[in-house]
Formats: structure tokens, sequence, C-alpha cells
């Protein structure tokens, strides 16, 4: 039989406040273990919160980017399990009445684009670290992070592959970037992911048993985990057996999933509603005016690019996947006005050097001026393009403006004739051979002599210049 | 002055401004009560006695210098359940025993900016659950009206403190009662404010859309005076009410002609004890003479209460009780294997009986497959019981009726029986429930000359009405002199 | 309704309680007996009755998005039962 996977996905989002969702611990890590708690995080007797504006504000507009309805009335439920990382054991979260419903992204896909619906964006607080010991059987309990706001994004089981499950990853992560409300980082954790995947026979519609995965920490090790997983779904189902519903956990060494079967007793999270807490009020006019602070986003830059710059789709949609990029590129161009090469670079010498280094963007020294009198000096033909990628590794490494590197290192483009003349004259001069070849008719030695002549100059000669006085010398001999 | 302990808070007051005594005289003077009765009433879970004097020194400079707040050198004992900086807070049980909160409960702040002498906790049923005093870690808290009967509970020992004259006031907290009932079996006064009228900052959870602070007093002036200190907004507790509370003083002494008070029937069928009806019968023949008027209510849901509050207060205890389990502060067990056999070990030993029971019950209700038959009816049952309140204050000022179905009962009578023990509370209750102001003020004694306290409840922030017609009544009625003869060893 | 033994362990179990014999004898039976007490609830009509989760009719306050000092490390770990470095320590979770 054949099968078709459903896919599910869960999204945890850390949400780039200063302050802790219901204290005002900051949100920014220190060094040492508990250093940022108060007894509010700690969960301490008598304690109680107090809600964080901009991480409402935060949860709205990613609601918004994601077509949600926002709610206007919401209630914070209480989610409660006994874990050492969870100091009160149990989490503020929403239950009934999340702050927003009934979203969709569009996602591209290898068949096009394809709608992903959004259950539900709720807010809620983050756990803290449990570091397991290596030797002995404890484990130590960091609470730095307990408390940092996040955004849960549930989404329709609409996904039927990995690859576009992975896109829709893409996707939010980039959106989510966008909004400035979330640094993306997946390997810290700040953007996390949990699948449900099922099978069910082509052309059915019941779904089936599913399981849960957890600990992908990377868009391509989500990909793995459910090929993997889509795989042994469908070697149990053919060989007759039954799917058990679990969470599995990836593991990224060996790439497959193993069962997370333990001690721990069955969830029943008796979530109820946080007395602590009162019922949120969104009304419309907030929404409103957090909407008018939307930032241009992805689907809508790409668009721009391709329409305002006259870049292929290609092009917009590889420099729009990351907010910076894209910035980047439009920075660029104020400068210097054209779009195509300034794609160009960026696509290849400027991503290779970026992927290279593992930088980002707040640690480049190119500012974006530097890159654009570079390009400048290319087209004005005071540099080859060859030469123009030596000088990019050199301001890459030190942030130096490409006319002083230029300038000291002596690249400038010959283009002066009566130099570039003695050099062809020499050349001629040393390779009669090559020079009777050529006018015995076989013209391919041009190419020979040019590439002596690039040599001899250091690779500064002016192409096209030299090429017309080559043959222009070439000429000469012939007739004379 | 050999007598100041027994004075009340505005008496003293009168003395410190007019420089007859000091708070250090003061202090002293409650300091050695205390040494006196303590070993029988047994009130106190911790005493500081020179961190006391320490506050009364400061007290009498702040006097000296002018720059003192009405309350500044008067003595005052918090229940056990509030946060107090580096001070041992513990809540009445084992898991707390040697906890000590890196910060003050917002209470425990606004007492220390007033330059108040807090002379230490008072004991307390565990985590509040009880109605006796005889849960907590501590042992039992004896009645100084008799020895061998409860004060009452969960406030026990707030109440047995004042009545005993081991303190001039004391704060409390009241859940389903924990206020008025100890009030009532001590012969003292006692005010559960309008939810979110007095910050819960700082004061340790047990059921947390039930629990408000409240002060105890040995009359109506020094609740009122409380009162103007405690209430107020706190932006540390989301549910704090941003309202304007009044001078509440200036209810005091006021006519109460031509106000109304109701009297629910629902509350008067459940009168089964002689003495009681007969100190409600002569309450409401006070009140008449004061031009008070009287109309019949009927709150038909009120009978449900006390089932939907002991679903509901579980409930939210078994959430917030989850948080003692032995990682970052409070007993942890010995020998154990592994994470969660610490947990439930910890807990086994840290926990009481009686709050193991409402920890077992408020899981149980809300577990999967009966949050709807429980949790969700009680709910909605709490919404039909505040209407039932609501609709009932729009004919009358405030609502008369027993505070406890009897006067104290014996130490040892109910604790084998939850559900007795629970009913002691079918008056209480519902005042919860709806979130009002509720008092109870001595109203006479039984036959056995015992304490009976009558309740006053009001609508959502009118604590002005219930002091009002409370000092009325102690004006005239005088129910509040009587003193229990407490027999010193 | 009727709790059962079984039920009974299911809930020491999701509220992390260790109970003797006795204790789940006695508890069974007093569980038993307040139960039986609560469903008098189902004799209220409450078709169409919100459910109320606080007495209080306003809506939830809203904190500025500003940093306050956490407290100093001493103080955080001060009531701690076992601690290293400055990390709780706890006996690791048995699978
Ligand atoms: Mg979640
Ligand atoms: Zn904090």
């Amino acid at each position: 039989m054949e099968y078709e996977a459903v896919i599910g996905l869960e999204i945890h989002a850390q949400l780039l406040t200063d302050s802790k969702a219901f204290c005002s611990c900051s949100t920014r890590f220190g060094a040492q273990p508990n250093m940022n708690t108060c007894p509010i995080c700690q969960g301490m007797p008598g304690t109680l919160p107090v809600f964080n504006r901009k991480a409402l504000e935060f949860t709205i507009k990613m609601a918004l980017a994601c077509n949600c309805r926002i709610n206007e009335f919401s209630r914070f439920a209480r989610k409660n399990y006994y874990y050492p990382d969870l100091p009160k054991n149990y989490q503020i979260s929403q239950y009934e009445l999340p702050i927003s419903e009934h979203g969709w992204v569009m996602v591209e896909t290898e068949s096009g684009q394809r709608k992903i619906g959004i259950t539900r964006i709720h807010m809620e607080e983050d756990a803290g670290k449990l570091v397991h010991d290596e030797f002995k059987p404890v484990s130590y309990v960091d609470l730095n992070r307990t408390g940092v706001p996040l955004i849960e994004i549930v989404s329709e089981p609409d996904m039927r592959s990995p690859e576009e499950a992975a896109s829709y990853l893409k996707t939010l992560h980039s959106v989510l970037v966008y909004l400035r409300i979330c640094d993306g980082n997946m390997e810290e954790g700040s953007f996390r992911c949990d699948a449900n995947v099922s099978l069910r026979p082509v052309g059915t519609t019941a779904l089936g048993t599913k399981t849960e995965l957890k600990n992908m920490n990377s868009f391509r090790n989500v990909q793995r985990g459910l090929q993997y997983e889509i795989e042994r779904h469908t070697d149990v189902l053919r060989d007759g057996g039954r799917i058990v519903q679990e969470t599995r956990l990836f593991d990224p060494v060996t790439g497959s999933t193993v069962s997370m079967r333990s001690k721990e007793q069955a969830h029943d999270y008796r979530y109820f509603p946080d007395p602590d807490l009162l019922p949120l009020h969104v009304p419309e006019e907030w929404v409103d005016q957090i909407r008018q602070t939307l930032p241009e986003l992805p689907a809508e830059k790409k668009e721009r690019f391709i329409s305002e710059f006259g870049i292929p789709s290609y092009d917009a949609g590889v420099l729009t996947a990351s907010r910076e990029l894209a910035e980047y590129f439009e920075e660029v161009v104020k400068s210097f006005n054209n779009p195509k090469s300034v794609s160009n670079w960026i696509m290849t010498e400027f991503m290779r050097a970026l992927k290279a280094d593992e930088k980002s963007f707040s640690q480049i020294f190119v500012k974006p001026s530097q890159l654009a009198s570079l390009l400048q000096m290319i087209e004005e033909g005071k540099i080859s393009g060859k030469i123009a990628k030596t000088v990019f590794d050199d301001m890459w490494a030190t942030g130096e403006d490409p006319a002083k590197i230029v300038q000291e290192k002596g690249l400038m483009q010959v283009s002066d004739t009566s130099e570039l003349e003695n050099i062809i004259l020499q050349i001629l001069k040393d390779n009669p051979n090559e020079v009777s070849k050529y006018l015995s008719g076989k013209t391919q030695v041009m190419g020979f002599f040019v590439g002596q002549a690039m040599k001899a100059s250091k690779g500064k000669a002016n192409p096209g210049m030299l090429n017309k006085l080559l043959a222009e010398q070439l000429s000469k001999l012939s007739q004379g | 002055m050999s007598d100041l302990f027994s004075k009340s808070a505005h008496e003293l007051m009168s003395l410190l401004r007019q420089g007859k005594t000091s708070s250090v005289e003061i202090t002293q003077s409650v300091l050695d009560r205390i040494k006196e009765v303590e070993p029988d009433v047994r009130a106190f879970v911790s005493l500081d006695e020179e961190a006391a004097l320490e506050s009364a020194r400061r007290a009498d400079s702040l006097l000296a210098s002018g720059a003192s707040s009405p309350l500044t050198g008067i003595p005052i004992a918090i229940k056990d359940n509030m946060c107090f900086k580096g001070r041992r807070t513990t809540c009445g049980s084992k898991i707390l025993e040697n906890f000590k909160p890196p910060y003050n409960a917002t209470v425990v702040e606004k007492l220390e900016r007033e330059g108040m002498v807090i002379l230490g906790s008072a004991n307390m049923d565990e985590f509040a659950m009880g109605s006796s005093t005889e849960t907590s870690h501590w042992g039992p808290t004896r009645n100084p009206w008799g020895l061998d009967l409860t004060p009452g509970g969960s406030s026990g020992g707030s109440a047995a403190s004042v009545a005993a004259c081991e303190t001039t006031v004391s704060l409390g907290s009241d859940t389903g009662g924990s206020i008025r009932l100890p009030a009532s079996y001590c012969g003292v006064s006692g005010m559960k404010p309008t939810y979110g009228s007095v910050s819960r900052f700082g004061l340790v959870a047990y059921a947390s859309s039930l629990d408000q602070i409240g002060p105890f007093a040995r009359d109506v002036n020094d609740i009122a005076l409380l009162l103007n200190l405690i209430c107020g907004h706190d932006p540390m507790d989301s549910t704090s009410a941003p309202v304007n509370h009044p001078d509440f003083t200036a209810f005091l002494n006021t006519s109460v002609g031509g106000m109304t008070i109701g009297a629910p029937s629902q509350f008067l069928e459940k009168i089964e004890n002689r003495d009681v009806e007969n100190v409600l019968a002569d309450a409401k023949r006070v009140f008449e003479d004061l031009g008070v008027k009287f109309i019949e209510l009927s709150l038909p849901h009120l009978d449900y209460g006390i089932a939907a509050y002991y679903v509901i207060a579980p409930c939210e205890a078994s959430s917030n009780l989850a948080r003692y389990d032995g990682v970052k502060y409070g007993f942890r067990a010995p020998d154990v294997e592994g994470m969660i056999d610490m947990y439930c070990k910890s807990r086994a030993a840290g926990f009481g009986q009686e709050v193991k029971r409402r920890i077992m019950l408020g899981t149980y209700a809300l577990s999967s497959g009966y949050y709807d038959a429980y949790y969700l009816k009680a709910a909605k049952i709490r919404t039909l019981i505040t209407e039932d309140f609501k609709k009932a204050f729009e004919s009358c000022d405030a609502i008369l009726c027993p505070t406890a179905p009897a006067p104290a009962f014996r130490i040892g009578e109910k604790i084998d029986d939850p559900m007795q023990m629970y009913l002691t509370d079918v008056f209480t209750i519902p005042v919860n429930m709806a979130g009002l102001p509720g008092i109870s003020i001595p109203g006479g004694l039984s036959s056995e000359g015992l304490p009976i306290g009558i309740q006053l409840i009001a609508s959502h922030f009118k604590e002005s009405k219930l002091i009002q017609l409370s000092s009325a009544f102690q004006n005239c009625a005088k129910r509040h002199l009587a003193r229990p003869s407490l027999k010193v060893n | 309704m009727k709790i059962t033994p079984e039920q009974v362990d299911y809930v020491a179990v999701l509220g992390r309680l260790h109970l003797t014999q006795e204790e789940k004898a006695k508890y069974l039976s007093q569980l038993d007996d307040i139960l039986k007490y609560m469903d008098t609830l189902a004799e209220v009509d409450t078709e169409n009755v919100p459910p109320m989760a606080s007495p209080v009719e306003l809506f939830n306050p809203l904190r500025d998005d500003v940093v306050k000092p956490s407290l100093p490390i001493e103080a955080a770990l001060s009531n701690a039962p076992s601690i290293e470095g400055t990390s709780f320590k706890v006996p690791k979770i048995i699978d």
C-alpha cells in the first residue's frame, strides 16, 4: 500500500524582550548558573507573576504576520507537570482562549506555493536548564532561562513531506527574524521545533496514529528526523504492525529516533485558568496600532525586489531569505545602482565569505558603501573582476576601503596605452614561434599573448584595451 | 504603666503622641505578657524579642523626630504565611521549617515602613488548610477562653495572640473563613477585606483566587487603622485592585440610622445552635435600636458554597503546592533513588495529613476526565453565588449572619472527620467565593461563657460600610470588652 | 462519583506523594465521603453560566519591559537543600 505522511509542527520561539515574561530579571544569560533569578522566577512561596507588555506585543506581531485572528479576550492557564527545571512545577501557558488562532502562511515547495494552516499562537514561559553530570547520578539546575517569554506556534497537520516541513520551518524562522522578535538561533535553543507525524493510505482522510519527535536542533535535522520516522512508520505498517503513540527523541549522530518511554507517568497536565493572572484584553485599536508597525515581511520584500530592482525571482528569494542579507543588498544598491551586479556579488563572493567565517552580520567589517565602491571600481574599469575578488578578501579581513587597498597594493588596472604597448611589444619579441603561428593563420594563439600580457602586468592590464592593442600590433606585423 | 499590653492600638497611639509611654515600654510589656501566657496559648511559631525591641527603639526615634505614621511603634504579629525577609516563614509546615525568604511580602514592607513593631509569626493550620490551627507542624494553638478548645483556624495564632493580649493587633489571611472563624472563637474582631484590596504578594498561596490578608484587633477602631495601612493597589500583584480606598477611620462613630441590613433565609435556616441564634437575635435588636432596617433576602445558591469551595480551593492548592519539591528550598527527604523518588518522599514527609488530603482532592478534580464535573462545574456555581450576592446588595447595605455555626470546639474533636471540619465554614465560605468583604465582631457569649461572633458582609470594596455598622454596634453593645480569664501558671 | 483504589494510586503519582497503604485506605474513604458531598453540585443547572476563575472583574495589568536587578547569588541559593557551584543539585531522573 502507498502511504502519505501527515506532518504538523509545534514551534517554540524565545521572544527578544529585555526582561522575563513575569518578572523583571534580565533575559540575557549570565555566564554563571542562577545569576539572573529572583524570588518570582525561582517560584518562591508567595510570589506572583506580572505580565510583560512587550511579550504580548511581540506575540500579536507574529500572529498578525501569520494571518491569525487575535482574540480580544484570552487567558493564561497553568500546565501542571513536575520537572526540576520548572520551579513552580507548573508552566504559565495558555490553553482555552489563546492570544490568537486560525492563521496561515504560504510556503515554497517543490510543487509550488502551498498554504499551511496555523492552529494557534500562544504565549508561555520557558523552563530552565538541566545539566546531567557525566559521572555521578546527579543533575544541576540553572534557572537563568526560566521565565523567558516564548511563543508557541502550532501548525495544522498540513505538511506532506520532510521537505515541506523544513520549508515551513524556514518561512516561520525568517518571519520571526524579520519581525525582530526572536534571534532565531536554533543551536542555542531560541528557536525550537517538535514534530507530529503520522501516515495514512494515499487517498484516505482519517489520521493515523502519530508520534511526536523532539530534539531536532537544525533545519537539516528536522528533515532527517522526519525522514527516518516516516520510513519507520512505513516499515511497521507494511509489516502489519501498529504505531504506538509516543514521544521519540531524534539522535543526530545516528540519524534515528528512539522512544522516550520512562517511568514518567502518562501526561495529565491538569490545565486550569491561572488565578494569579486576569484575562488579557487586546482591543481592536491596539491590534491596528501594532499592525501599523509591522515591517515588510519576506514574501512582500521578495516581490518588491523583483519589481523594483528587476532581479530574477531566484535572486530575490535568496536575498530575502534573511532579513539582514536583504537589508545589506538594499544598502549597497543605494550607493551603486546596478542591482543585478550587486545581487551577483552578494550571492557569490559575499555569501561564500559569510559562510566560511560563520560570521553574523553584526561582525562583518565590510560596509555596504564599501562594497558599492568596489563594484563601482569594476564598472569604471579601474580594476578587473578578478582583482576585485582579492580586494574583497582584503576588505573582508580588514574592513579597509577598496580604493585604499587598490592604491597601496598597486592593483589599479593598467589602461595606459604606452605602457601596455611596451608590454605587448616585448612579448611579441620574446615569442617569435607563436608570432609566426599566428601569422600562418592559427589565430587561437591570441589567447596565449593575452595570458602572457596579463601575467606581465600582474593581472592589472585592462583586458579590453589589451585585446585592442594586441590586435593592432599583430595586424601591423601581418601587413609588415 | 503595667497594662500597656492590654490596650488597643488607638489608645497606645495617643499615649505615644502625648509622650506618656514609649514603643520600647509597650513592646516590653507585650513581651512580658507573652512570657507569661505563651506556654499556655502557643500562638507563635517564631518570636524575635531582640529584633522587636530594636524596631521599637527605631519607632521611638521616629516618634521623637516627628516623622512617625499613625501606627508607628505599635506591636503586631503576622501570620506565619507572610514572607518576612531573612526570618523564618514556615506556613505551619515541616516542608518550610527552615525557609527564610529573601524578600518581604508587600504587607510586611508596609508594616516596616509604618514603623510598626513586628513581634514574630503567628501559628496557623498548615498552609492555611484547616479551621482549628491543629494541622500546624508546630502543634495546636489553644483558645485563650479555654485551653482545651481550638482558637479556630486557620489564622488561630493571629486571633489567639490578640485575644490573649500577646500583641496589640495582628494580621491573618482568610481563604474560606480563616480570619473570621478564629475571630469569632477567640472573641476579637477580624476582617477579610474585598479580594484585591490587600496585596497578596508575599502571602504564601493556598488558593489564589480566594486568599486575602486582613486584620485582627480587639476593637473595630483598630481594624479601621490597620485597613488604612494595608489596603491599596500593588503593581506586584496582578489581582490587586487599582481603587482608591477611603480613610476607614472616618466611618467610625457615625450614625447608621436608615441603613438596611439583609437577613438571607438560607443562612438563618442553618442556625442550629441556640446560643448562636440568641446572639444573632440580640444583634438584630441592637441594630434596630440604632435605626437600621432589616429585610429578608434569598441567596438561592448559597447551599452549594461549601461543595464548590472544596473543589476550587483544593484544585488551586494542588497546583500552588507543587513547587515544594525539595529542589530550590524547603525540606528534602534523605535517601532517595532518583528525582521522582525525591519528589514523592520529600512531599510525603514534608506535608501533613490535611494538606496531602487536599492535594489529592484537587489533583483528582483537575485530572483528565473529571475537570468538567468538578472544577468547571464549581467555577460556574461560583458565578451563580456571586450573582446572588450582587442582587442582594441592590436592596441592602450589608448582610448579617453568624460567623460560625457554634462556639469553639474542642481540640481533637473534628480532626479525624474532615467533612465535619469543612462544615464549620458554612457561613464564611460564600463570602470568599464572591470575593466580598466580611467582618466578624464579638456578638456576645454562649451559656458556657464562650465568645460568639456575628458576621457582616458588604458588597465589593464597601469595607467602609462594615466599619460603620460594626463601630455602631460595638459602641452600643460593648460586647468586645469581654476578655478571657486566662489562668496563668 | 465513586473513587477507586486505582484512582487514588494514580492521583498520588500525579501529585508526587509517596503514600503508605494505610494512608491510601484512609484517603480512599475520606475522598469518597467528600466527593459524595460534591455530587450535590450536579443538581444545579449551569447551562449557559460562564465559569468564574477569579472574583476580580478587571483585565490583566501589563508591566513595562524593564530589567531590574536579580537576587544576589548568595540570596538566590540561600534556601537550597543542595548546591554545587551556583547550581541547584538534584538526583538524576532515572529512566
Ligand atoms: Mg508549549
Ligand atoms: Zn526573576
